[in-house]
């Protein structure tokens, strides 16, 4: 039994058996390159690359990396040639190329996400989610105003697009079919998907601008913006989630004579609602960083304004990058402010994206994949 | 047993929640929220442009120009070095990042342990949701200091002949350069062309594949021949797509690079032309009067580059998808 497995294994996954087995194997392994050949090459870039400390004298983190990538790549290649054949040869060199250029892309993401918890862990504390930057001097400080200002805008523009988002996807699924309004709903929400975040703020703007005359801001003109970026995401996803829902539920819904609104309502929407809600929570992961629109219709505030209708607010995005760009002395406090709100931008962020994955998995109806 | 006398009677039949009849007002409600929903699409894109144009418009009309002494008062003379900025960076960043994108999705979907891909994947998804104010300010704290302190006078010794990393200009010591933007840009589109080049991997037919491999093609030969070219329009508009997103990025921009006015070629010096968008963020809080009218109507012109290139990147996609001889 084992040995048949094992046969139909081999057979079926020939390429990975020729990475992973020794060259022992008789004739069929004869001349290929064995794991312990690519082992060898491997080690054998790894001592080159920490070689280049030589020189300097000193440990170049970058140089070690992309010296020793190079000569795993290239070492490959040349010992390939040698022992197996050209084809193989390049076989491995794609291998090779395309598992390093993952390690490559690896390299600044982690640096990312390492820098800011780093820097950001200096003001991680409970001063930074109590206290508001009004009347502070130099140190101390906080970004409790700017957390409650990004609750209440991301709050609002959740208010207007879920809706507005959720019922377009309706009507394209449910009513519109394959008509010509439909599809050209559809193309606009994918021309709504790629406007870019500043020219949703400056519409915003140029809407309030209306209303209220020159230099307007206001939380609401933030949410504005925030729900132009907002509603494509919704629609895009719900759209999705309810052309899964199968299409028997429907028809026999109807069948016992159930009017169509109450089937969507008290079928469909309930079959599709773990898809629906990850992607209304992955629509808020994505404003809630938003800084260009806000910073142009909400701008910034040093204390807490619970008031999204008039006046300006402190957001989390903004407060960084103003804690940044314009520090105020000492210069490091302010720095420190500035890192300490990006890590509890990315912390909100993967939380958000992290309660979107389980919940989809929590709510996943029964016979739905 | 009675005679129908009424034909119209049973099409009126019971539901299942009781006697009540079918409420035609609840579907009328219904339909029209719904309806009403999708048409506010139209409105709402409608007033965008709508809203732009009428704010952006006095730029040309105003009779009184001195508002604008920043930058001349010729909006195509203001627009233009940003329109090179915005393109210049937007390419630079795809350039880098289409090619590794490709490489760490097919690495991903036809290399990697099922498990691993799997994870890789949500990370991957995670990273395109990071903010882009803090690709900014990691871009501008730990990313320029090494390039300026590694690459750029690398560059500036062993590659000057080339026009843009040209040596008429000082190499910059701060980093704060169109290429560093266009790496960052690269790092923050990444995610969105892998994902996308990934799932059109993924769906490359099975039967492909397995021909590929049973003629005797070795794994790279088999993507080259079965996965690459079936997957082609999904990286093009893939790549299309991150193009959108560098073209209209803007914090990250605005925080690491060093503007100024005027056209520069060299990519690795201190003076570099601005994107439109950072442009805008850079400028709007300090504008008035007839300066925010100008930077609305930049905002146009960014509006109009970015609505052109979804648009293609959507025709290759809807295009594409053709079979395994592409």
């Amino acid at each position: 039994m084992m040995l048949t497995t094992d046969h139909l294994d081999r057979d079926r996954d020939r390429d990975r058996d020729r990475d992973n087995e020794v060259g022992g194997g008789g004739d069929i392994t004869s001349g290929e390159l064995a794991g312990k050949g690519t082992f060898a090459v491997f080690g054998g870039a790894v001592v080159l690359g920490a070689l280049t400390w030589l020189p300097s004298g000193s440990v170049n983190w970058a140089r070690w990396v992309i010296v020793t990538i190079l000569a795993y790549i290239i070492g490959t290649y040349v010992v390939s040639r040698i022992v197996e054949s050209k084809r193989h040869a390049t076989d491995r060199l794609a291998t090779a190329v395309m598992t390093s250029s993952f390690a490559v892309v690896l390299l600044p993401l982690v640096s990312v996400v390492w820098t800011v918890v780093e820097r950001g862990s200096n003001r991680f504390d409970w001063t930074f989610y109590s206290e508001t930057m009004r009347g502070v001097v130099g140190e101390g400080g906080g970004a409790y105003h700017a957390i409650i200002g990004t609750l209440i805008i991301t709050a609002l523009a959740a208010t207007f697009s879920v809706p507005f988002g959720l019922f377009t996807a309706i009507y394209l699924v449910e009513y519109g079919g394959k008509t010509r309004f439909s599809k050209r709903v559809t193309g606009l929400v994918d021309v709504m998907t790629g406007i870019p975040s500043i020219v949703a703020g400056l519409f915003a703007y140029a809407l309030f601008v209306l209303v209220d005359g020159p230099g307007h801001r206001s939380g609401l003109a933030g949410a504005v913006a925030l729900t132009l970026l907002m509603t494509p995401v919704v629609v895009r996803a719900s759209e999705e989630m309810l052309r899964l829902v199968p299409n028997e539920l429907r028809e026999a819904s109807y069948a016992l004579g159930v009017a169509k609104w109450r089937t969507i309502a008290k079928i469909v929407l309930p079959t599709a609602i773990a898809g629906i809600l990850t992607g209304i929570v992955l629509s808020i992961a994505r404003v809630i960083g938003e800084t260009a629109p806000l910073l142009i219709t909400v701008g910034i505030a040093q204390g807490v304004n619970y008031n999204p209708f008039s006046g300006r607010m402190a957001t989390l995005p903004v407060f960084t990058y103003n804690s940044y760009a314009f520090p105020t002395l000492p210069r490091d406090a302010s720095l420190d402010r500035a890192w300490a709100s990006a890590l509890t931008l990315v912390i909100i962020v993967a939380v958000l994206f992290t309660g979107a994955r389980i919940l989809s998995s929590i709510l996943k109806p029964k016979g739905l994949k | 047993m009675t005679i129908i006398d009424n034909p119209k009677q049973p099409t009126e039949p019971d539901t299942p929640f009781g006697d009540e009849k079918i409420s035609k007002t609840g579907d009328k409600v219904f339909f029209g929220l719904s309806f009403g929903a999708a048409t506010l699409i139209l409105v709402t894109l409608g007033a965008v442009a709508l809203f732009l144009v009428k704010e952006g418009l006095p730029v040309f009309t105003a009779s009184d120009k001195s508002d604008l002494e920043r930058g001349g008062d010729s909006f195509f003379g203001y627009v233009g070095p940003l329109v090179l900025g915005t393109v210049y960076i937007a390419m630079i960043a795809l350039l880098i990042a289409t090619p590794i994108a490709v490489a760490v999705a097919v690495y991903i979907s036809h290399y990697a342990p099922k498990r691993l891909s799997q994870t890789l994947g949500y990370f991957i998804d995670l990273l395109a949701a990071i903010p882009s104010v803090v690709f900014g300010i990691w871009g501008i704290t730990v990313l320029a200091p090494i390039l300026s302190r590694t690459l750029y006078p690398w560059l500036d010794d062993y590659a000057s002949w080339l026009p843009f990393f040209g040596s008429d200009v000082n190499v910059s010591t701060s980093g704060r350069t169109t290429l560093t933007v266009g790496i960052v840009l690269a790092v923050m589109v990444l995610p969105i062309i892998t994902a996308i080049s990934r799932e059109v991997f993924l769906q490359t037919p099975r039967l492909h594949e397995e021909a590929s491999l049973a003629l005797g093609a070795t794994r790279w030969e088999m993507i080259r021949q079965a996965v690459l070219p079936y997957g082609r329009s999904g990286v093009i508009s893939g790549a299309m797509l991150g193009l959108g997103r560098a073209l209209g990025e803007t914090m990250a921009v605005a925080m690491i690079l060093s503007p100024a006015d005027g056209y520069f070629w060299n990519i690795i010096t201190n003076s570099n032309s601005n994107t439109i968008a950072a442009n805008i963020a850079l400028q709007f809080p300090e504008s008035s009067g007839l300066e925010v009218n100008r930077l609305i109507a930049t905002g146009l012109v960014l509006f109009i580059i970015t609505f052109g290139v979804n648009a293609l990147a959507r025709r290759v996609a809807d295009t594409g998808f053709t079979g395994a001889d592409g």
